[in-house]
Protein backbone atom coordinates (compact mmCIF):
# COMPACT_ATOMS: atom_id res chain seq x y z
CA UNK A 1 0.00 0.00 0.00
CA UNK A 2 2.99 2.29 0.54
CA UNK A 3 3.17 3.47 -3.07
CA UNK A 4 -0.58 4.22 -3.05
CA UNK A 5 -0.07 6.95 -0.47
CA UNK A 6 -0.24 9.80 -2.95
CA UNK A 7 -3.44 8.39 -4.47
CA UNK A 8 -5.04 8.02 -1.03
CA UNK A 9 -3.98 11.51 0.08
CA UNK A 10 -5.31 13.13 -3.09
CA UNK A 11 -8.64 11.35 -2.83
CA UNK A 12 -8.82 12.32 0.85
CA UNK A 13 -8.06 15.93 -0.11
CA UNK A 14 -10.88 15.88 -2.66
CA UNK A 15 -13.35 14.25 -0.25
CA UNK A 16 -12.59 16.52 2.71
CA UNK A 17 -13.19 19.60 0.56
CA UNK A 18 -16.85 18.56 0.21
CA UNK A 19 -17.40 16.47 3.34
CA UNK A 20 -17.10 17.98 5.90
CA UNK A 21 -15.58 21.33 4.84
CA UNK A 22 -18.08 22.16 2.08
CA UNK A 23 -21.03 21.17 4.24
CA UNK A 24 -19.62 23.22 7.11
CA UNK A 25 -19.29 26.23 4.80
CA UNK A 26 -22.96 26.00 3.82
CA UNK A 27 -24.00 25.58 7.46
CA UNK A 28 -21.80 28.51 8.53
CA UNK A 29 -23.19 30.83 5.84
CA UNK A 30 -26.74 29.76 6.70
CA UNK A 31 -26.24 30.59 10.39
CA UNK A 32 -24.64 33.91 9.40
CA UNK A 33 -27.67 34.65 7.25
CA UNK A 34 -29.70 35.07 10.45
CA UNK A 35 -27.99 38.48 10.61
CA UNK A 36 -30.34 39.66 7.85
CA UNK A 37 -33.24 39.17 10.29
CA UNK A 38 -31.70 41.48 12.83
CA UNK A 39 -29.40 41.64 15.80
CA UNK A 40 -31.38 39.34 18.10
CA UNK A 41 -31.91 36.59 15.51
CA UNK A 42 -28.19 36.45 14.76
CA UNK A 43 -27.20 36.44 18.44
CA UNK A 44 -29.66 33.63 19.17
CA UNK A 45 -28.34 31.55 16.23
CA UNK A 46 -24.69 32.19 17.20
CA UNK A 47 -25.48 31.30 20.78
CA UNK A 48 -27.18 28.07 19.69
CA UNK A 49 -24.07 27.05 17.71
CA UNK A 50 -21.84 27.94 20.64
CA UNK A 51 -23.84 25.82 23.02
CA UNK A 52 -23.89 22.65 20.89
CA UNK A 53 -22.89 19.57 22.89
CA UNK A 54 -19.25 18.32 22.62
CA UNK A 55 -18.50 21.58 20.81
CA UNK A 56 -14.70 21.25 20.90
CA UNK A 57 -14.80 17.77 19.35
CA UNK A 58 -17.06 19.06 16.58
CA UNK A 59 -14.73 21.99 15.97
CA UNK A 60 -11.59 19.87 15.93
CA UNK A 61 -12.79 16.97 13.80
CA UNK A 62 -15.28 18.67 11.50
CA UNK A 63 -13.55 22.02 11.07
CA UNK A 64 -9.93 22.41 12.14
CA UNK A 65 -8.24 19.11 11.25
CA UNK A 66 -9.93 18.69 7.83
CA UNK A 67 -9.19 22.31 6.88
CA UNK A 68 -5.56 22.10 8.01
CA UNK A 69 -5.00 18.93 5.96
CA UNK A 70 -6.88 20.32 2.94
CA UNK A 71 -4.84 23.55 3.13
CA UNK A 72 -1.40 21.99 3.55
CA UNK A 73 -1.92 19.34 0.88
CA UNK A 74 -3.60 21.93 -1.34
CA UNK A 75 -0.51 24.15 -1.18
CA UNK A 76 1.61 21.16 -2.20
CA UNK A 77 -0.68 20.53 -5.20
CA UNK A 78 -0.74 24.24 -6.10
CA UNK A 79 3.02 24.60 -6.26
CA UNK A 80 3.38 21.45 -8.36
CA UNK A 81 1.61 23.05 -11.32
CA UNK A 82 3.20 25.16 -14.03
CA UNK A 83 0.24 27.22 -15.14
CA UNK A 84 -0.09 27.90 -18.84
CA UNK A 85 -3.30 29.85 -19.46
CA UNK A 86 -1.47 32.28 -21.74
CA UNK A 87 -0.88 29.43 -24.21
CA UNK A 88 -3.97 27.36 -23.48
CA UNK A 89 -6.75 29.82 -22.63
CA UNK A 90 -9.53 27.23 -22.35
CA UNK A 91 -12.30 27.60 -19.74
CA UNK A 92 -11.25 24.58 -17.71
CA UNK A 93 -7.59 25.66 -17.69
CA UNK A 94 -8.66 29.04 -16.31
CA UNK A 95 -10.77 27.25 -13.68
CA UNK A 96 -7.70 25.14 -12.83
CA UNK A 97 -5.66 28.32 -12.26
CA UNK A 98 -8.48 30.13 -10.41
CA UNK A 99 -8.99 27.10 -8.16
CA UNK A 100 -5.36 27.45 -7.05
CA UNK A 101 -5.47 31.25 -6.69
CA UNK A 102 -8.75 31.21 -4.73
CA UNK A 103 -7.36 28.38 -2.60
CA UNK A 104 -4.49 30.59 -1.46
CA UNK A 105 -6.70 33.67 -0.94
CA UNK A 106 -9.16 31.52 1.00
CA UNK A 107 -6.40 30.07 3.18
CA UNK A 108 -5.13 33.54 4.10
CA UNK A 109 -8.67 34.86 4.68
CA UNK A 110 -9.78 31.88 6.77
CA UNK A 111 -6.63 31.84 8.93
CA UNK A 112 -7.15 35.48 9.78
CA UNK A 113 -10.94 35.10 10.15
CA UNK A 114 -10.52 32.15 12.56
CA UNK A 115 -7.95 34.08 14.57
CA UNK A 116 -10.10 37.19 14.81
CA UNK A 117 -13.51 35.68 15.46
CA UNK A 118 -12.65 32.45 17.25
CA UNK A 119 -9.14 32.16 18.74
CA UNK A 120 -8.56 35.78 19.75
CA UNK A 121 -12.15 36.01 20.99
CA UNK A 122 -11.62 32.89 23.11
CA UNK A 123 -8.22 34.04 24.42
CA UNK A 124 -9.35 37.51 25.40
CA UNK A 125 -12.83 36.45 26.44
CA UNK A 126 -14.77 38.69 24.06
CA UNK A 127 -18.26 37.63 23.05
CA UNK A 128 -18.88 36.52 19.44
CA UNK A 129 -22.02 38.37 18.47
CA UNK A 130 -23.59 40.88 16.10
CA UNK A 131 -21.71 43.77 17.74
CA UNK A 132 -18.37 42.10 17.11
CA UNK A 133 -19.03 41.67 13.39
CA UNK A 134 -20.49 45.18 13.17
CA UNK A 135 -17.25 46.58 14.64
CA UNK A 136 -15.06 44.47 12.35
CA UNK A 137 -17.02 45.59 9.29
CA UNK A 138 -17.23 49.29 10.19
CA UNK A 139 -14.90 50.44 7.41
CA UNK A 140 -14.95 49.93 3.62
CA UNK A 141 -11.53 48.22 3.58
CA UNK A 142 -12.68 45.44 5.88
CA UNK A 143 -15.93 45.06 3.96
CA UNK A 144 -13.84 44.74 0.78
CA UNK A 145 -11.59 42.11 2.36
CA UNK A 146 -14.61 40.15 3.57
CA UNK A 147 -16.34 40.31 0.18
CA UNK A 148 -13.19 39.06 -1.61
CA UNK A 149 -12.54 36.39 1.03
CA UNK A 150 -16.11 35.07 1.05
CA UNK A 151 -16.48 35.08 -2.76
CA UNK A 152 -13.11 33.36 -3.13
CA UNK A 153 -14.15 30.68 -0.63
CA UNK A 154 -17.45 30.10 -2.41
CA UNK A 155 -15.75 29.91 -5.82
CA UNK A 156 -13.23 27.42 -4.46
CA UNK A 157 -16.07 25.34 -3.04
CA UNK A 158 -18.24 25.42 -6.18
CA UNK A 159 -15.46 24.67 -8.63
CA UNK A 160 -14.02 22.12 -6.20
CA UNK A 161 -17.38 20.38 -6.24
CA UNK A 162 -17.07 20.09 -10.02
CA UNK A 163 -13.65 18.46 -9.81
CA UNK A 164 -14.77 16.29 -6.89
CA UNK A 165 -17.43 14.84 -9.21
CA UNK A 166 -14.76 14.07 -11.84
CA UNK A 167 -12.09 12.85 -9.41
CA UNK A 168 -14.36 10.25 -7.87
CA UNK A 169 -15.82 9.19 -11.21
CA UNK A 170 -19.37 10.53 -10.81
CA UNK A 171 -19.31 12.65 -13.97
CA UNK A 172 -17.55 10.85 -16.80
CA UNK A 173 -18.95 11.96 -20.15
CA UNK A 174 -18.41 15.45 -21.59
CA UNK A 175 -22.17 16.06 -21.37
CA UNK A 176 -22.38 15.16 -17.69
CA UNK A 177 -19.34 17.33 -16.98
CA UNK A 178 -20.92 20.22 -18.87
CA UNK A 179 -24.14 19.89 -16.88
CA UNK A 180 -22.04 19.81 -13.69
CA UNK A 181 -20.37 23.04 -14.88
CA UNK A 182 -23.76 24.77 -15.16
CA UNK A 183 -24.95 23.36 -11.83
CA UNK A 184 -21.80 24.48 -9.99
CA UNK A 185 -22.00 27.95 -11.58
CA UNK A 186 -25.56 28.08 -10.22
CA UNK A 187 -24.34 26.99 -6.79
CA UNK A 188 -21.68 29.71 -6.89
CA UNK A 189 -24.24 32.44 -7.52
CA UNK A 190 -26.84 31.21 -5.02
CA UNK A 191 -24.31 30.71 -2.20
CA UNK A 192 -22.65 34.04 -3.06
CA UNK A 193 -25.97 35.86 -2.59
CA UNK A 194 -26.35 34.19 0.81
CA UNK A 195 -22.78 35.13 1.80
CA UNK A 196 -22.97 38.74 0.55
CA UNK A 197 -26.34 39.34 2.19
CA UNK A 198 -24.87 38.22 5.52
CA UNK A 199 -21.89 40.57 5.18
CA UNK A 200 -24.04 43.56 4.29
CA UNK A 201 -26.49 42.76 7.10
CA UNK A 202 -23.71 43.82 9.49
CA UNK A 203 -22.92 46.92 7.44
CA UNK A 204 -26.48 48.19 6.86
CA UNK A 205 -28.62 46.66 9.65
CA UNK A 206 -31.34 49.32 9.27
CA UNK A 207 -31.77 48.58 5.58
CA UNK A 208 -32.18 44.85 6.23
CA UNK A 209 -34.64 45.52 9.07
CA UNK A 210 -36.70 47.58 6.64
CA UNK A 211 -36.50 44.91 3.94
CA UNK A 212 -37.47 42.09 6.30
CA UNK A 213 -40.49 44.00 7.51
CA UNK A 214 -41.70 44.83 4.04
CA UNK A 215 -40.67 41.87 1.85
CA UNK A 216 -42.09 38.71 3.30
CA UNK A 217 -40.01 36.19 1.28
CA UNK A 218 -36.72 37.29 2.83
CA UNK B 1 8.33 41.06 -61.88
CA UNK B 2 6.99 40.48 -58.40
CA UNK B 3 9.54 40.23 -55.64
CA UNK B 4 10.33 36.66 -54.67
CA UNK B 5 8.22 35.59 -51.70
CA UNK B 6 10.04 34.31 -48.63
CA UNK B 7 8.94 32.50 -45.48
CA UNK B 8 10.38 33.70 -42.19
CA UNK B 9 11.19 31.27 -39.41
CA UNK B 10 12.39 31.90 -35.85
CA UNK B 11 13.75 28.61 -34.54
CA UNK B 12 14.79 27.85 -30.98
CA UNK B 13 17.98 25.86 -31.25
CA UNK B 14 20.15 23.91 -28.86
CA UNK B 15 23.42 22.25 -29.90
CA UNK B 16 23.41 19.40 -27.39
CA UNK B 17 21.36 18.19 -24.40
CA UNK B 18 23.38 20.24 -21.90
CA UNK B 19 24.05 23.47 -23.75
CA UNK B 20 22.00 26.66 -23.59
CA UNK B 21 19.32 27.34 -26.18
CA UNK B 22 19.38 30.26 -28.61
CA UNK B 23 17.18 31.62 -31.38
CA UNK B 24 18.10 31.70 -35.03
CA UNK B 25 16.07 33.21 -37.87
CA UNK B 26 15.79 31.78 -41.35
CA UNK B 27 14.31 33.06 -44.58
CA UNK B 28 13.55 30.52 -47.23
CA UNK B 29 12.01 30.89 -50.69
CA UNK B 30 8.27 30.29 -50.81
CA UNK B 31 6.78 27.37 -52.72
CA UNK B 32 3.10 26.48 -52.80
CA UNK B 33 1.69 23.84 -50.45
CA UNK B 34 4.69 23.73 -48.14
CA UNK B 35 4.48 22.23 -44.68
CA UNK B 36 6.88 22.96 -41.82
CA UNK B 37 8.87 19.82 -42.61
CA UNK B 38 9.46 20.72 -46.27
CA UNK B 39 10.62 24.13 -45.03
CA UNK B 40 13.02 22.46 -42.58
CA UNK B 41 14.27 20.29 -45.46
CA UNK B 42 14.94 23.48 -47.43
CA UNK B 43 17.01 24.80 -44.48
CA UNK B 44 18.88 21.49 -44.36
CA UNK B 45 19.62 21.75 -48.11
CA UNK B 46 20.98 25.28 -47.72
CA UNK B 47 21.79 26.02 -44.05
CA UNK B 48 22.13 29.81 -44.20
CA UNK B 49 20.46 31.94 -41.50
CA UNK B 50 18.60 35.24 -41.81
CA UNK B 51 21.84 37.23 -41.57
CA UNK B 52 23.18 35.33 -44.59
CA UNK B 53 25.69 33.40 -42.47
CA UNK B 54 26.36 29.72 -42.97
CA UNK B 55 25.11 27.68 -40.02
CA UNK B 56 24.47 24.08 -39.05
CA UNK B 57 21.29 22.47 -40.41
CA UNK B 58 18.37 22.37 -37.95
CA UNK B 59 17.78 18.90 -36.48
CA UNK B 60 14.27 17.50 -36.11
CA UNK B 61 12.63 14.10 -35.97
CA UNK B 62 10.11 12.72 -38.45
CA UNK B 63 8.66 9.44 -39.59
CA UNK B 64 5.41 8.84 -41.43
CA UNK B 65 4.71 12.40 -42.69
CA UNK B 66 0.97 11.73 -42.39
CA UNK B 67 0.26 12.41 -38.69
CA UNK B 68 0.12 8.84 -37.46
CA UNK B 69 3.61 8.26 -35.99
CA UNK B 70 3.86 11.24 -33.63
CA UNK B 71 7.61 11.71 -34.12
CA UNK B 72 7.60 15.20 -35.62
CA UNK B 73 5.79 16.98 -32.75
CA UNK B 74 7.09 20.44 -31.90
CA UNK B 75 5.75 23.75 -30.63
CA UNK B 76 4.66 25.77 -33.67
CA UNK B 77 3.60 29.38 -33.01
CA UNK B 78 3.03 28.51 -29.36
CA UNK B 79 0.98 25.35 -29.84
CA UNK B 80 2.36 21.80 -29.76
CA UNK B 81 1.43 19.87 -32.92
CA UNK B 82 2.85 17.71 -35.67
CA UNK B 83 5.06 19.62 -38.10
CA UNK B 84 4.01 17.35 -41.00
CA UNK B 85 0.43 18.63 -40.93
CA UNK B 86 1.38 22.22 -40.12
CA UNK B 87 0.84 23.90 -43.49
CA UNK B 88 2.88 27.06 -44.05
CA UNK B 89 -0.02 28.80 -45.84
CA UNK B 90 -2.15 28.47 -42.71
CA UNK B 91 0.49 29.78 -40.28
CA UNK B 92 1.12 33.32 -39.18
CA UNK B 93 4.61 34.59 -40.03
CA UNK B 94 7.28 34.65 -38.74
CA UNK B 95 6.72 31.00 -37.92
CA UNK B 96 8.16 30.20 -34.49
CA UNK B 97 9.44 26.67 -33.94
CA UNK B 98 10.47 25.37 -30.50
CA UNK B 99 11.09 21.90 -29.12
CA UNK B 100 8.43 20.62 -26.68
CA UNK B 101 9.51 21.84 -23.23
CA UNK B 102 8.20 18.78 -21.38
CA UNK B 103 10.87 16.52 -22.82
CA UNK B 104 14.66 16.63 -22.70
CA UNK B 105 16.09 18.16 -25.88
CA UNK B 106 18.42 15.94 -27.89
CA UNK B 107 19.29 18.64 -30.39
CA UNK B 108 17.38 21.64 -31.80
CA UNK B 109 13.78 20.49 -32.33
CA UNK B 110 14.43 16.84 -31.57
CA UNK B 111 13.33 15.68 -28.13
CA UNK B 112 13.57 12.42 -26.20
CA UNK B 113 10.09 11.01 -25.53
CA UNK B 114 11.33 7.98 -23.58
CA UNK B 115 9.32 8.94 -20.51
CA UNK B 116 6.11 8.19 -22.41
CA UNK B 117 7.26 4.70 -23.36
CA UNK B 118 8.46 4.10 -19.77
CA UNK B 119 5.02 5.19 -18.55
CA UNK B 120 3.33 2.68 -20.90
CA UNK B 121 5.47 -0.05 -19.33
CA UNK B 122 4.63 1.22 -15.86
CA UNK B 123 0.87 0.93 -16.41
CA UNK B 124 1.18 -2.43 -18.27
CA UNK B 125 -0.31 -1.08 -21.48
CA UNK B 126 -0.30 -4.43 -23.29
CA UNK B 127 -2.27 -7.67 -23.31
CA UNK B 128 -0.36 -10.63 -21.88
CA UNK B 129 -1.11 -13.69 -24.04
CA UNK B 130 2.21 -15.53 -23.90
CA UNK B 131 2.09 -18.97 -22.30
CA UNK B 132 3.66 -22.41 -22.52
CA UNK B 133 0.88 -23.67 -24.78
CA UNK B 134 -1.58 -22.28 -27.31
CA UNK B 135 -4.36 -20.62 -25.32
CA UNK B 136 -6.72 -20.70 -28.29
CA UNK B 137 -8.84 -17.77 -29.51
CA UNK B 138 -9.85 -15.14 -26.96
CA UNK B 139 -13.39 -13.88 -26.35
CA UNK B 140 -14.94 -11.97 -29.23
CA UNK B 141 -15.35 -8.22 -29.10
CA UNK B 142 -18.66 -6.65 -30.12
CA UNK B 143 -18.22 -4.61 -33.31
CA UNK B 144 -19.70 -1.51 -31.73
CA UNK B 145 -17.19 -1.67 -28.88
CA UNK B 146 -14.36 -2.28 -31.34
CA UNK B 147 -15.24 0.90 -33.20
CA UNK B 148 -15.30 2.81 -29.92
CA UNK B 149 -11.97 1.32 -28.78
CA UNK B 150 -10.41 2.17 -32.16
CA UNK B 151 -10.64 5.86 -31.26
CA UNK B 152 -8.55 5.25 -28.13
CA UNK B 153 -6.05 3.19 -30.12
CA UNK B 154 -5.26 6.20 -32.34
CA UNK B 155 -2.80 7.47 -29.71
CA UNK B 156 0.64 7.87 -31.31
CA UNK B 157 2.54 8.87 -28.12
CA UNK B 158 3.30 12.19 -29.81
CA UNK B 159 3.59 14.01 -26.47
CA UNK B 160 1.28 16.93 -27.28
CA UNK B 161 -1.06 16.20 -24.34
CA UNK B 162 1.88 16.06 -21.93
CA UNK B 163 3.20 19.35 -23.29
CA UNK B 164 -0.22 21.00 -22.80
CA UNK B 165 -0.77 19.66 -19.27
CA UNK B 166 0.09 22.09 -16.44
CA UNK B 167 0.68 19.16 -14.08
CA UNK B 168 3.25 17.41 -16.27
CA UNK B 169 6.47 19.27 -15.48
CA UNK B 170 9.85 19.10 -13.77
CA UNK B 171 8.26 19.53 -10.30
CA UNK B 172 5.92 16.55 -10.59
CA UNK B 173 6.24 12.88 -11.54
CA UNK B 174 2.82 12.77 -13.28
CA UNK B 175 2.96 10.38 -16.24
CA UNK B 176 0.43 12.46 -18.19
CA UNK B 177 -2.84 11.81 -20.03
CA UNK B 178 -1.70 9.55 -22.92
CA UNK B 179 -0.68 6.46 -20.88
CA UNK B 180 -3.78 6.83 -18.69
CA UNK B 181 -6.07 6.57 -21.69
CA UNK B 182 -4.15 3.51 -22.91
CA UNK B 183 -5.11 1.73 -19.68
CA UNK B 184 -8.73 2.32 -20.58
CA UNK B 185 -8.11 0.91 -24.07
CA UNK B 186 -6.50 -2.29 -22.79
CA UNK B 187 -9.01 -2.68 -19.94
CA UNK B 188 -11.82 -2.46 -22.49
CA UNK B 189 -10.40 -5.31 -24.58
CA UNK B 190 -12.12 -8.66 -23.76
CA UNK B 191 -8.76 -10.39 -23.22
CA UNK B 192 -7.02 -7.36 -21.71
CA UNK B 193 -9.87 -7.07 -19.22
CA UNK B 194 -8.56 -10.22 -17.52
CA UNK B 195 -5.67 -8.15 -16.11
CA UNK B 196 -7.74 -5.06 -15.42
CA UNK B 197 -6.94 -4.84 -11.70
CA UNK B 198 -3.16 -4.97 -12.29
CA UNK B 199 -3.34 -1.91 -14.54
CA UNK B 200 -5.61 -0.07 -12.13
CA UNK B 201 -3.21 -0.81 -9.26
CA UNK B 202 -0.37 0.60 -11.35
CA UNK B 203 -2.44 3.73 -12.04
CA UNK B 204 -2.89 4.24 -8.30
CA UNK B 205 0.88 4.45 -7.83
CA UNK B 206 2.92 7.65 -7.52
CA UNK B 207 2.63 10.02 -10.46
CA UNK B 208 -0.43 8.12 -11.67
CA UNK B 209 -4.06 9.01 -12.24
CA UNK B 210 -4.56 11.06 -9.06
CA UNK B 211 -2.02 13.67 -10.23
CA UNK B 212 -4.53 14.89 -12.83
CA UNK B 213 -5.82 18.38 -11.94
CA UNK B 214 -8.65 18.48 -14.52
CA UNK B 215 -7.36 21.43 -16.52
CA UNK B 216 -8.56 19.45 -19.57
CA UNK B 217 -5.95 21.01 -21.88
CA UNK B 218 -5.12 17.50 -23.09
CA UNK B 219 -8.45 16.81 -24.73
CA UNK B 220 -8.39 20.26 -26.38
CA UNK B 221 -4.89 19.66 -27.73
CA UNK B 222 -4.92 16.00 -28.84
CA UNK B 223 -4.35 15.93 -32.64
CA UNK B 224 -6.22 12.62 -32.86
CA UNK B 225 -9.28 13.84 -30.93
CA UNK B 226 -8.95 11.09 -28.32
CA UNK B 227 -11.48 11.61 -25.48
CA UNK B 228 -8.67 11.80 -22.90
CA UNK B 229 -10.67 13.47 -20.13
CA UNK B 230 -13.51 10.97 -20.56
CA UNK B 231 -10.93 8.19 -20.17
CA UNK B 232 -9.50 9.85 -17.07
CA UNK B 233 -12.92 10.28 -15.43
CA UNK B 234 -13.88 6.69 -16.29
CA UNK B 235 -10.62 5.47 -14.74
CA UNK B 236 -11.32 7.64 -11.70
CA UNK B 237 -14.52 5.65 -11.25
CA UNK B 238 -12.71 2.32 -11.84
CA UNK B 239 -9.93 3.15 -9.37
CA UNK B 240 -12.49 4.34 -6.78
CA UNK B 241 -14.08 0.90 -6.89
CA UNK B 242 -10.72 -0.88 -7.12
CA UNK B 243 -9.39 0.99 -4.07
CA UNK B 244 -12.46 -0.09 -2.07
CA UNK B 245 -11.84 -3.68 -3.17
CA UNK B 246 -8.17 -3.44 -2.21
CA UNK B 247 -8.94 -1.88 1.15
CA UNK B 248 -11.94 -3.88 2.31
CA UNK B 249 -11.17 -7.07 0.41
CA UNK B 250 -13.37 -8.66 -2.21
CA UNK B 251 -14.59 -12.13 -3.14
CA UNK B 252 -13.04 -11.71 -6.58
CA UNK B 253 -9.90 -10.04 -7.98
Amino acid sequence: MADNRDFALRRLHSLLGVIPIGLFLLQHLTVNHFATRGRDSFNAAAHFMESLPYRYLLEIFIIFLPIIFHAVFGLYITFQARNNVSRYGYLRNWMFLLQRITGIITLIFISWHVWETRLAAALFGSEVNFNMMEEILDNPLMVGIYVVGVLSTIFHFSNGLWSFLVSWGFTITPRSQKIATYVTIGIFFVVSIIGLRSIYAFVYPEWFAFATNNLAIL
Amino acid sequence: MAEEKVIKFIIKRQDNPDSASYEETFEIPYRTNMNVISALMEIRRNPVNGQGEKTTPVTWEMGCLEEVCGACSMVINGKPRQSCTALVDKLEQPIRLEPMATFPVVRDLQVDRSRMFDALKKVKAWIPIDGTYDLGPGPRMPEKKRQWAYELSKCMTCGVCLEACPNVNDKSDFIGPAPLSQVRLFNAHPTGEMNKSERLDALMGDGGLASCGNSQNCVQSCPKGIPLTTSIAALNRDTSLQSFRNFFGSDYQ
